[in-house]
């Protein structure tokens, strides 16, 4: 090669790209754009539960290859694409959790779909792509690709939640999360700006090092100020994604507008993506900072778990209830996130646990759960009020039972995988010695508890209609099976969680000890 | 450590996870039966739950006597990054709430039926059984919060489900109330694992109550004291306390029949057997300090519960009360801080889980016969219905606690352990032993006595089922009453393990600041005087004195039974 080719090589800088490490990112994305070209190419495939059967085909492929990516790995972290993507246990296990959310969500919305009349490949690929994004979020290792994850998970979700063509309220859902979503991502944007300005570095490893090589020449002299407002405005970017208290304001009328089975999806696959992303940003790129973060964090924490606590005692649509419990099982999360910053590698861990363990017990929960009311309310998708569940172990008594264990599991009763993730949360926020935080939240959690026995007292204790013959409920089968298996994970882990034992630890040992 | 090998060396299986796996099997079981053959639901339960009897019977048998430390112990890993093991084992305090629990089951299965949607009735029966069975033998802490919790959802349902009038708002209240309890012990749990963590160096939370034993006197006294408040919050809901014990009467009254005896008879128990096993054991010093606060609303709750229960007008209703004021006693008797007020109240435990549950199953037939719990409405029953006020005359008066029957023995006991070291509190508490005689008797009066009018004169007398189901209970109340030996002396030593480590704490920091202000508290350590090894070196030979009157005339369980065959 001759001397001007290479320097014109390094000008371009392509940066090499570990495909191996990459497998579910790939085999997400293919798949997305594999399903929308295919169903282009021949309409037999439309309509028939093809779409649904290939989604959830896809995700458990993703997921299957990470076990190859675990073998790649070997335990070690890789920062793929020029340090653009961290790809560890941590990053893993998330991905996991998207994938087992992903299949829950598309074996939900086939029936959905097929129901409303409104059956087509484009959900299903706008699934994909949102899943793509979160895993993105959950793996970035520069601010940058943070911010490409959250874009592209949220702009697949704005859609989905307007989709319902016939329904304003839908409309209404997505035009809304929309604009709080457009105006909290361009937040979260300017935020970086702050924080590159500050650091002069967009990535993790970076903002760190910039922090404590503050005041070295080339820099603002306020750098520490201009890293503070850039960490509060990214702050606010993930609070809004996580619908943290307050920035909930979208969450209750978007989750009631949205077609069911997206609001499951935005509550298991949102969630765990933008948690993991602000777990990461913030125990890695921003752990020299943890005084200045960790207590807003655990001010969000105390004000969330009280609003969604309290507020979801007064609604009267299911879907609301959902959206206010949604909230306050955020600010349980956001314990963990307080309690895995802290400067002890131990506490680091438990509160690092706690947040993963959450993360997938509330999305396999929640996945299940709107999978149940999806279920439950009729064609139009318009009537989600309590009364809806009035008699349900009377209609179908199969489906009232695991409905109310996934109530139960977010009650937190012990023996379900709910329990077990407030259980960790709390044991961080008590090693950390955060004992009042923790008891506001269980104080709280009993008062949300309330919201669930409501839901279970219709089901199971109000039978309003007298002497009428109740027709029973029929269940789609795919749905039953979707709530099945959410049901039946839920017990396990709530009964053996030790089996992920491994995955687990390794995965908060990574994350926690990232920095 | 090396006494627990030894203990279990005994025996070369664990059947204590059995005893929780039992009823959980039947409870798949009868899930997998067909929902219209209700008869088969009952007789699976049945089975199911009489096997499970007979296995705790058969752990009594095995059980050795001696030995006050755990038994049977068999351990699991739950949850290897924070420590939580499924640890399993009892003792002589447990044992017999784990009996209760084996023999109470059958029996208000057997007793009543659900009249509709039998599969979940007995599904939901069977994973109470589990639950209670559970909480009464877990080891480690976690594992206890698991099954003080879980068996709030069955009873949820049970109330919910196949209760009367108000079931809703009462499974509610109930659900919600005990929930909220124990929110806080949750994080008191956590706290203490993860400070134990520290003090121990270990590289896991701590929550196995034997290796807790050793650590919590490293605790911080306010650590101590507020982790104590968090869990005695939980308990007293459970019991129910004087001021929060709104709950109770609700869910009695509105729970089905099976669900107020097992209500009655094993879940109150949980919180009693809480204080016991983790706020004494525990905290003995902090539980010593704080006794007043116990003994008095303890004392309030007697006498609160038996004046209220002498205004109700629902026969129900009157014995839930009834059980405020029993509670109180169980309650003082752990307070008491001495041997015979803990043996006390262990026997006391069992005897009003026996009577009590006795006492709801006879108002059960009573309004299955009737439809109405009024006491004004009933009148003359004894007529129509011989068998049924015979059995309803001797629960009633193994409730008042006559001697020769078993109530008699614990409130004996209790009173006594009470007396020598909470001498005025005693007293009040006296009155409670009068007016439960008082309200029960003047109920009895009102119920069977007098004219049969309408349709009491018809009024069908106890089937034989019926008969056969409430003999066990008949047969206890009188047998435990005339000879509870073999029960104390189970009891006993493992009451000296935990009196032995009360005052191996208190003596050391108690003498001068207590003693003026409470000449009779003194006294407290001096039961003592019968277990005196480590008395002579702690300068409380003065104490001694004191022990002896009280001492005295109380001797050990051997003598107490000769004493009332005396009376």
């Amino acid at each position: 090669m001759t001397p001007y080719l290479l320097a014109q090589t390094e000008s371009l800088a392509t940066p090499d790209i570990e495909w191996s490490l990459l497998w579910p990112l790939v085999i997400l994305s293919a798949g997305a754009i594999f399903l929308i070209t295919i169903t282009s190419i021949f309409p037999k495939t439309r309509g028939n539960g093809f779409s649904a059967a290939f989604t959830a085909a896809v995700a458990i492929a993703a997921g299957w290859s990470l076990w190859f990516v675990h073998r790649e790995l070997d335990g070690s972290r890789t920062l793929a694409v020029s340090g653009a993507i961290a790809v560890d246990a941590f990053t893993m296990f998330v991905t996991a959790i998207i994938c087992i959310a992903l299949v829950l969500v598309a074996l939900t919305l086939d029936d959905y779909l097929r129901r409303e009349g409104l059956d087509g490949p484009e959900w299903y690929v706008l699934l994909l792509i949102s899943a793509v994004g979160a895993i993105l979020l959950a793996s970035a290792e520069d601010l940058i690709v943070a911010f490409l994850g959250l874009e592209v998970m949220s702009i697949a979700v704005y859609v989905l939640a307007s989709m319902h063509m016939r329904r304003t309220s839908s409309q209404e859902a997505g035009f809304k999360y929309f604009i709080l979503g457009a105006l909290a991502s361009a937040l979260f944007l300017y935020g970086i700006a702050m924080v590159y300005g500050a650091t002069g570095s967009t990535t993790l490893t970076g903002i760190r090092e910039g922090y404590f090589a503050e005041g070295i020449a080339g820099r603002p002299a306020d750098s520490s100020s201009m890293i503070l407002v850039g960490l509060a405005l990214i702050l606010v970017g993930f609070a809004f994604k996580v619908s943290a208290a307050p920035f909930h304001f979208w969450t209750p009328d978007v989750y009631n507008g949205a077609p069911t089975p997206i609001v499951g999806f935005m509550a298991s696959v949102v969630k765990a993506g933008a948690f993991a992303g602000m777990l990461r940003v913030l125990i890695i790129g921003f752990a020299p900072m943890r005084d200045d973060w960790q207590l807003p964090v655990a001010a969000l924490a105390i004000l969330t778990i009280l609003l969604g606590s309290i507020l979801a005692v007064v609604q009267t649509d299911v879907k609301r209830m959902l959206a206010y419990s949604s909230i306050s099982h955020a600010g349980f999360i956001l314990i963990g996130v307080y309690s895995a910053g802290s400067s002890d590698l131990s506490e680091s861990i438990t509160g690092s646990t706690a947040v993963i363990f959450y993360l997938l017990a509330y999305a396999i929960v929640v996945a299940g759960t709107f999978a149940a009311v999806t279920a439950v309310t009729g064609v139009g998708d318009d009537d989600t009020s309590i009364e809806t569940f009035n008699g349900l172990s009377k209609r179908s008594p199969l489906l009232a039972g695991l409905m109310a264990v996934l109530l139960f599991a977010q009650a937190g009763v012990p023996f379900t995988s709910g329990f077990l993730a407030k259980m960790r949360v709390i044991g961080a926020a008590a090693d950390t010695g955060a004992y009042a935080l923790a008891g506001i939240a269980m104080l709280a959690s009993a008062i949300g508890a309330y919201l669930y026995l409501r839901i279970v007292v219709s089901m199971f204790m109000q039978d309003d209609e007298e002497g009428e013959e109740v027709a029973a409920l029929e269940v789609p089968p795919a749905l039953l099976f979707a709530i099945g298996i959410a049901v039946v994970a839920t017990l396990v882990l709530g009964i053996a969680p030790d089996l992920i034992k491994t995955s687990l630890t390794d995965a908060a040992e990574m994350v926690a000890s990232g920095s | 450590m090396t006494a627990l090998i030894a203990a279990s060396e005994g025996v070369g299986f664990a059947p204590l996870p059995w005893l929780v796996a039992m009823p959980l099997l039947t409870a798949l079981v009868i899930g997998l039966l067909p929902t219209s053959r209700s008869e088969y639901h009952r007789i699976v339960a049945l089975l199911g739950s009489t096997i499970t009897g007979a296995m705790s019977i058969f752990v009594l048998y095995e059980f050795e006597k001696t030995e006050g430390l755990y038994q049977f112990v068999s351990e699991r890993t739950l949850i290897q990054d924070l420590g939580i093991n499924w640890a399993f084992g009892i003792d002589g305090i447990s044992l017999f709430l784990v009996i209760l629990t084996g023999v109470l089951f059958p029996i208000a299965i057997a007793a009543i039926d659900p009249h509709h949607d039998s599969k979940p009735y007995f599904i939901w029966l069977m994973l109470l059984m589990a639950g209670s069975m559970g909480a009464f033998m877990a080891l480690d802490l976690m594992l206890f919060f698991f099954f003080f919790e879980i068996v709030l959802v069955p009873m949820y349902f049970l109330i919910g489900g196949w209760g009367h009038g108000n079931r809703v708002y009462a499974a509610m209240k109930f659900f919600l109330f005990t929930m909220a309890a124990s929110a806080l012990m949750l994080v008191g749990i956590l706290a203490l694992g993860f400070l134990s963590k520290d003090l121990a160096g270990s590289t896991t939370p701590i929550f196995d109550i034997r290796t807790l034993g050793e650590l919590t006197s490293g605790l911080t006294d306010l650590q101590q004291r507020l982790i104590f408040l968090s869990f005695a919050l939980a308990f007293a809901v459970k019991v129910p306390l004087f001021p929060l014990h709104t709950w109770l009467p609700d869910a009695h009254t509105e729970a089905p029949t099976a669900g107020s005896v097992i209500l009655a008879g094993v879940m109150l128990k949980l919180g009693t057997y809480g204080f016991i096993r983790f706020g004494l054991f525990l905290f003995p010093a902090v539980a010593h300090d704080l006794r007043w606060i116990f003994l008095t609303l303890g004392v309030v709750g007697i006498v609160y519960g038996a004046a209220v229960a002498t205004m109700q007008t629902d026969l129900k209703r009157l014995v839930a009360y009834s059980s405020v004021a029993h509670m109180g006693f169980i309650v003082i008797g752990i307070f008491a801080f001495n041997s015979q007020g803990l043996v006390g109240s262990v026997v006391q435990m069992v005897n009003h889980g026996l009577a009590t549950g006795a006492l709801f199953l006879l108002v059960g037939w009573i309004y299955e016969r009737r439809h109405t719990r009024e006491i004004s409405e009933l009148s003359g029953l004894q007529k129509p219905a011989p068998v049924l006020a015979g059995v309803f005359t001797l629960v009633m008066l193994a409730s008042i606690g006559l001697p020769g029957l078993n109530g008699f023995v614990g409130e004996f006991l209790i009173l006594l352990g009470a007396f020598s070291s909470a001498r005025w509190w005693t007293v009040v508490a006296v009155t409670g032993v009068i007016l439960a005689a008082l309200y029960l008797l003047w109920a009895y009066q009102r119920v069977f006595h007098g004219e049969a009018t309408g349709d009491n004169a018809t009024m069908p007398d106890l089937t034989v089922a019926e008969r056969l189901s409430i003999l066990p209970l008949l047969v206890l109340i009188v047998f435990l009453g005339v000879f509870p030996k073999p029960m104390i002396e189970r009891i006993e030593p493992s009451v000296d393990v935990l009196i032995n480590r009360i005052e191996a704490v208190t003596s050391i920091d108690e003498p001068e600041p207590e003693a003026p202000a409470h000449p009779a508290g003194a006294a407290d350590l001096t039961s003592a005087a019968e277990h005196a090894e480590e008395d002579a070196g702690h300068g409380d030979a003065d104490d001694a004195d004191h022990a002896d009157d009280g001492a005295a005339d109380n001797k050990e369980d051997g003598d107490t039974a000769d004493h009332e065959e005396g009376q």
